[in-house]
């Protein structure tokens, strides 16, 4: 039976994704803050603080991953540069924790430690307003999205698709690593920010605040997840399909192709843009390396290797190889992009569908 | 059909066109008082100095089903692209009845207009179901927003139900358009051409791939829209164009070469020549 749209929002998941979903919640918004709280630090069950922030910096990476996934997987628009519009959310957040370290810097001046190296004397005027939280969480919203908006607007108007869009948002990023590599950019040059000691006013390396980064994203996590769910099981998410299927089809039959891929490139900017913003207080630093290319590709590989068009597989696909590139890069540290590169291959030649198709295909013979 | 010509239609089309704002959904503009519901005057587009069409002039009545025959490269296709606006004339006019000019809008604002297209190859979103692919071709407001809020309605369920029907997919409904055969695929692009509620129907090769009982089953249908809607068919099946029984245009070297019943066309000293003959 055919269900009405909305419902959709429902029943397009099924009732272990929902469960999955619950007890995901359970696990990040109570169990593991409370372990990592209540329990003192001998204590067999207690949640160290190099895990809340693993966790943490993991789920970020997730958000990423999904944010890329509504793009590739969905709109069929493959984005080399989803590292910019990170690194813009977690600059933009960063200026605020640079902020906030007030006259505690090693050289005891109201203004960030790197422009007193420079000899500047006052904040140039793109800083303005960044001592205010409220300032520093619109402009980590409102950055990626007009750099997203801009961009998107003119290439998808000129209609670049595929390979040159992909090569244009990777010059894209690069170009920006460069000017944010300079010191006269007003950000920290290539040792960007660094040394955050508050937010709020509150001790940034406390473990409350830390389980409150935690929970803040898995929260965030869980609502992009909801979020993609809703859109791609929407008709919104059936012309998107529909448009990297057979683009000239859909304008045929009257969709504007503009307008939907603008959306879906702006939300996942905003998107990745927010898990910078929750990303660098936890990992303590932001520099310009985010903007690299590679870190882009990598994002790529994150949602290719979960299974694109599947949402939960880029979480997967994430976590799976976060955590491969932690042991590679104690084990066999000069080896790890090569093998980075062979898993990119492997996947492409024997799981087109990642780590999600591979479930499936072993739910099915299981069933069959 | 014939709806008088209200009189800001053109100006709501400008400004609809100049507002860049896609997918909206357009009241009734096409005049079609003069009984011509498509003039094509004097088209010409080249590609790389290669004459696709050279001076077309062509037009089609309001109700009329009209057959385009002519060799390869005679510019049937890139007439319809004209049409459609996937290709910009070098010069000439394209009007939809009395008052649109074709020429200065894009592909989805002439879509919204009532004109239909089916290509040669069928291209129907092979990764969703037979019913979903109906649905989104259905008229509605097709702007992102209305998309991200959409729901069916009940007679939109039963139109997409009726059409099912009409193009004998009704058991497929639930099924990836693209495990369907061929000649089912073309059904499901008529039929998607259908749920837009189309004036002006533009066919490229509707038979192709399909079994003689298909064809057959094609021509009843297409006849029966006739006089309701405006159908060019581009085709090179003779016995279905024979079976159509309309009006034929034969096109060579892009322009007309001759045009009238199909029996006065081929027995045309220089169609003979061009086209049947050697």
């Amino acid at each position: 039976m055919r269900t009405p749209l909305t419902l959709r929002f429902f029943t397009a998941m099924p009732r272990s994704g929902w469960i999955a979903l619950g007890l995901f919640a359970v696990l990040t918004l109570v169990l593991m803050p409370a372990l990592h709280l209540l329990l003192p630090e001998g204590h067999p069950l207690h949640v160290s603080n190099y895990i809340i922030t693993l966790g943490g910096k993991l789920m970020c990476y997730a958000i990423v991953a999904v944010a890329m996934d509504l793009i590739w997987g969905y709109a069929g628009i493959l984005s080399l540069g989803h590292g910019l519009f990170f690194a813009l959310g977690g600059y933009a957040f960063g200026m605020y924790l640079m902020r906030q370290i007030g006259r505690d810097g090693s050289y005891q001046s109201d203004l960030p430690d790197f422009m007193v190296f420079l000899d500047w004397k006052e904040l140039p005027w793109y800083w303005a307003g960044s001592d205010s939280f409220l300032w520093a969480v619109f402009l980590v919203i409102a950055l990626p999205a007009v750099v997203a908006y801009v961009f998107g607007y003119f290439a998808f108007r000129s209609r670049i698709k595929g390979v040159y869009f992909s090569i244009i948002t990777q010059a894209l990023t690069f170009a920006a690593m460069l000017l944010f590599f300079r010191n006269e950019t007003g950000f920290g040059g290539n040792n960007g920010f660094t040394d955050f000691k508050r937010i709020l006013g509150y001790d940034i390396t406390s473990p409350e605040m830390r389980a409150t980064l935690f929970s803040l994203s898995a929260l965030t996590l869980m609502f992009t997840l909801l979020l993609g769910r809703w859109l791609t099981t929407s008709k919104f998410g059936r012309v998107l399909a529909a448009i990297r299927d057979a683009e000239s089809r859909v304008m045929f039959i009257g969709y504007n192709p503009l307008h939907y891929k603008l959306f879906v490139w702006v939300l996942s900017a905003v998107l990745c843009g927010i898990a910078g913003a929750l990303y660098v207080p936890q990992v303590g630093i932001i520099n310009p390396g985010e903007m690299s290319p590679a870190n882009s590709i990598e994002i790529a590989i994150w949602a290719a290797v979960g299974g694109r068009g599947t949402l939960i597989g880029p979480v997967i696909g994430a976590a799976l190889v976060n955590g491969f590139k932690s042991f590679f890069t104690v084990a066999f540290p000069e080896y790890w992009l090569f093998f980075l590169g062979a898993l990119f291959v492997g996947v492409t030649l024997w799981l087109p569908e990642g780590v999600a198709g591979l479930w499936k295909r072993i739910r099915s013979r299981g069933t069959a | 059909m014939t709806s008088p010509l209200t009189p800001d239609a053109t100006e709501k089309v400008e400004h609809w066109a100049g507002s860049a704002a896609g997918g909206h959904l357009l009241r009734e503009g096409v005049d079609t008082s003069h009984k011509v519901i498509l003039y094509l005057e004097d088209i010409s587009v080249s590609f790389d100095g290669f004459k696709a069409l050279n001076n077309l002039s062509l037009a089609i009545d309001a109700g009329e089903l009209r057959c385009i025959i002519g060799p390869n490269g005679a510019g049937k296709t890139t007439m319809m692209d004209v049409i459609t606006g996937k290709t910009r004339p070098d010069s000439g006019t394209c009007f939809f009845g009395q008052t649109l000019d074709l020429t200065r809008l894009t592909e989805p604002q002439i879509a919204h207009l009532g004109i239909g297209r089916k290509f040669q190859k069928p291209t129907i979103f092979e990764h969703h179901t037979v019913f979903e692919n109906l649905e989104l071709a259905m008229k509605t407001d097709k702007r992102a927003l209305a998309s991200l809020f959409a729901w069916l309605s009940l007679e939109g369920r039963d139109r997409i139900a009726d059409t099912l029907r009409l193009i004998r997919l009704d058991h497929e409904a639930d099924r990836p358009a693209g495990l369907l055969s061929h000649g089912q695929k073309q059904w499901l692009e008529i039929g998607m051409l259908l749920m837009q509620e189309p004036k002006l129907l533009l066919l490229d090769e509707p038979v192709a791939g399909m079994t003689d009982d298909e064809t057959e089953r094609t021509g009843e249908l297409f006849k029966s829209l006739a006089g309701q809607h405006s159908l060019v068919v581009v085709e090179h099946d003779m016995a279905f164009v024979e079976q159509l029984g309309g009006k034929v245009t034969v096109l060579h070297e892009g322009s007309v070469l001759a045009e009238g019943d199909l029996a006065t066309v081929q027995a045309d000293e220089r169609v003979i020549e061009v086209y049947l003959g050697r």
